[in-house]
């Protein structure tokens, strides 16, 4: 229990110091959204205009101090001010409705991946040098170091545009609306087949080889020859022994990955036009869409943030060496 | 007279290199019998661990055993399929590991790793299990409110006694210990030896007992083999052997370590270092660094030889039922003092 507070003190700590970049860094950065219009327009504005639209925007003159307790304060709140790019919408809605989509296609991905790579590591291992463990790695490796935006691209164009056999963009088929129906269902899901697969493809290699190493590891130790000469059953040395040991640092890094699941598909939903985070963090850039930038910085500092927390949870059942530190 | 619990014949076990393969345990014999405590002795690598790990046949690869009989019972385990094998283990023979630290699993509660052995062998419900949990461990001397701690929270001695706990669990008429006391310090140790010298009168196992520690061994076996580079080169009874050592080696062997209680003598090394397994002497494999070696020693191998007292000898010094006291002649030869 001590455990636990001390770790949620630390994400209280953590979190209260990448806000504060968070609001500082933007400000770092020359210029500013009301004055990059300005320049757009080049002089067809008169500086009423400019003041007008600074207003709308939330931009102000006033010491800064003052903007970082203004900050502060609509943080904790919720209320992130205006989004530029998608104008009028409030940033919160923008990340709303974007961030489902990055959370099914990211958690979907990455859980399958994980998932499959560390039972075909444990298998890997458990037969070493038998098929599964001579044939996948370097397979997987192979998959794996294709630069990933050529790989999606050519899954693309195989699958969705030549073959014809799964949809070209967007995360369900045109004309439905967000509903609980199977019709919906199975839309979301085939259109999830090709961005999902194609992050799988690539990652699922490092699963594996790292849970088969690690089990590797394991198996050579004294405890994996106690319990073989205990007459335990295989299915039992595998799993209660040396998978449960040699997972560990699988799971730390599971936790890492799964913080990054909010900002990691960029390059994914700009070649599937997959209306998610990522994307929206691209228009947000492209158009000094300050307010939609800090949203989305805080929500993945945020998904770091809780997923290490999860993390720390999962390993306190893992791991019981770490609950007296 | 009755039949040996334990009777291993002829075994081999090789370890399959890239550059050939090394004989570890080259056709070593042995028997014990029901109640006995039989020691093995001999440094490091000369194939007593392995012998222990192939009577359980839980070798790792790259070691192989190609050839003997290990009979437990009558019945040679090297002809057990799967399914026997997981029976045979542990309810038959269970083993004290080396290191105490490292042959617990660190993610299981003490009382689960003793409960999952009684499970795996007989069918047990869960309270029951964990009711003889109990029982092992105040058998031990181990609180019994301790089977829910994690091995990382018992000390190097504690952690020995819940692996013992866990070895006693099936009540198995014999027990393995590979140097159980090795990584124990001496106070330690003595409790420990002195807590299986009574578990052993209580439960009536056989001891196959695993040492390099001679006086230890001395003290706590019945019989004691030497081993030398993957041979048993000399067996005796613990009372006679260091007494009247009757292969070369033995004799170096003791007067490499100083006695406690017995005559002061001469601290002497053994010259030499044990051969290179990838390719042993053709003869007798202590030749090379033998003192009293002779012209056959290194065309042909001695085989262990009765000399009579329940004694064995694989040395072309003795003949059958004719031994020869060694200590004058090793006396007598040139041999390195340290």
């Amino acid at each position: 229990m001590r455990f636990i507070l001390r770790r949620l003190g630390f994400y209280a700590l953590a979190f209260w110091a990448s806000i504060t970049l968070n609001f500082f860094l933007p400000r770092l950065m020359p210029g500013d959204p009301a004055s990059a219009m300005f320049a757009r327009f080049q002089g067809r504005l008169d500086p009423a205009t400019i003041d007008a639209m600074r207003a709308a925007y939330g931009l102000s003159d006033a010491p800064l101090w003052r903007q970082y307790l203004t900050y502060l304060q609509s943080v904790l709140t919720g209320d992130f001010g205006l989004s530029i790019s998608y104008f009028p919408s409030p940033v919160i809605d923008v990340i709303r409705t974007s961030m489902w989509w990055t959370v099914v296609l990211g958690s979907v991905a990455l859980l399958l991946s994980f998932t499959i790579g560390t039972v075909l590591g444990i298998f890997g291992a458990w037969r070493r040098s038998g098929w599964v463990d001579s044939v996948l790695p370097p397979m997987l490796l192979f998959t794996g170091s294709f630069p990933y935006f050529w790989l999606a691209t050519l899954a693309l164009f195989l699958l969705g545009f030549k073959y014809d056999l799964l949809p070209l963009r967007h995360a369900y088929q045109a004309g439905l609306s967000p509903e609980l129906s199977w019709e919906f269902f199975r839309s979301v899901l085939t259109h999830l087949i090709m961005p999902a697969g194609t992050i799988i493809l690539v990652s699922i290699g490092g699963w594996m080889l790292g849970m088969r190493n690690a089990m590797i590891s394991v198996l050579s130790e004294d405890y994996i020859t106690m319990a073989d000469a205990k007459g335990l059953s295989d299915r039992r040395v595998m799993f209660s022994y040396a998978a449960r040991n040699a997972m560990l640092p699988s799971v730390t890094a599971f936790g890492m990955a799964l913080g990054f699941v909010i900002s990691g598909a960029l390059v994914t939903e700009t070649v599937f036009s997959y209306p998610g985070l990522g994307w929206s963090l691209l228009t947000a850039v492209r158009q000094l869409d300050y307010p939609l930038m800090q949203g989305i910085f805080l929500m993945i500092t945020l998904a770091v943030l809780v997923a290490n927390f999860i993390v720390d949870l999962i390993y306190l059942r893992l791991d019981p060496r770490v609950r007296t530190g | 007279m009755t039949e040996p619990l334990l009777d291993v014949r002829d075994l081999r076990v090789e370890y399959k290199a890239l550059r050939g393969s090394v004989r570890a345990v080259n056709d070593v014999s042995f028997q014990i019998m029901p109640g006995e405590v039989y020691g093995l002795a001999g440094e490091s690598g000369c194939g007593k661990s392995t012998i222990a790990l192939s009577i359980l046949r839980v070798l790792n690869p790259p070691a192989v055993i190609t050839g003997g009989q290990v009979l437990f019972k009558g019945r040679d385990v090297l002809d057990m399929n799967d399914d026997q094998l997981e029976q045979f283990r542990w309810s038959e023979v269970a083993m004290v590991f080396q290191s105490a630290m490292n042959s617990l699993n660190p993610v299981m509660r003490i009382g689960d790793q003793i409960a999952d052995a009684i499970q795996a062998h007989e069918r047990v419900s869960d309270k029951d299990a964990e009711e003889r949990s109990v029982e092992l461990l105040k058998v031990v001397g181990i609180d019994p409110n301790r089977r829910r701690a994690y091995p990382h929270e018992l000390s190097g001695g504690m952690r020995q006694r819940a692996v013992i706990a866990i070895a006693l669990s099936l009540n198995p008429p014999m027990l393995i210990m590979d140097e159980p006391t090795t990584a124990l310090d001496v106070v330690v140790q003595q409790e420990i030896m002195m807590q299986l010298r009574e578990l052993k009168e209580q439960f009536g196992f056989s001891v196959l007992f695993i040492t390099h520690d001679l006086s230890l061994l001395v003290e706590f076996s019945d019989r004691i083999g030497i081993m030398y580079a993957g041979d048993i080169v000399e067996e005796a009874p613990s009372s006679q052997l260091f007494d009247d050592p009757q292969h070369p080696y033995t004799w170096g062997l003791m007067h490499s370590f100083p006695l406690v209680h017995g005559p002061r003598m001469a601290l002497t090394g053994i010259p030499g270092s044990p051969p290179d397994l990838l390719s042993p002497p053709p003869g007798c494999r202590f030749a090379p660094r033998c003192s009293l070696v002779m012209p056959q020693c290194s065309t042909s191998r001695p085989l262990l030889t009765p000399t009579g007292n329940r004694r064995n000898v694989a040395c072309y010094l003795h003949e059958q039922g004719r031994p020869v006291t060694i200590s004058p002649l090793m006396e007598s030869r040139g041999t390195v003092t340290v």
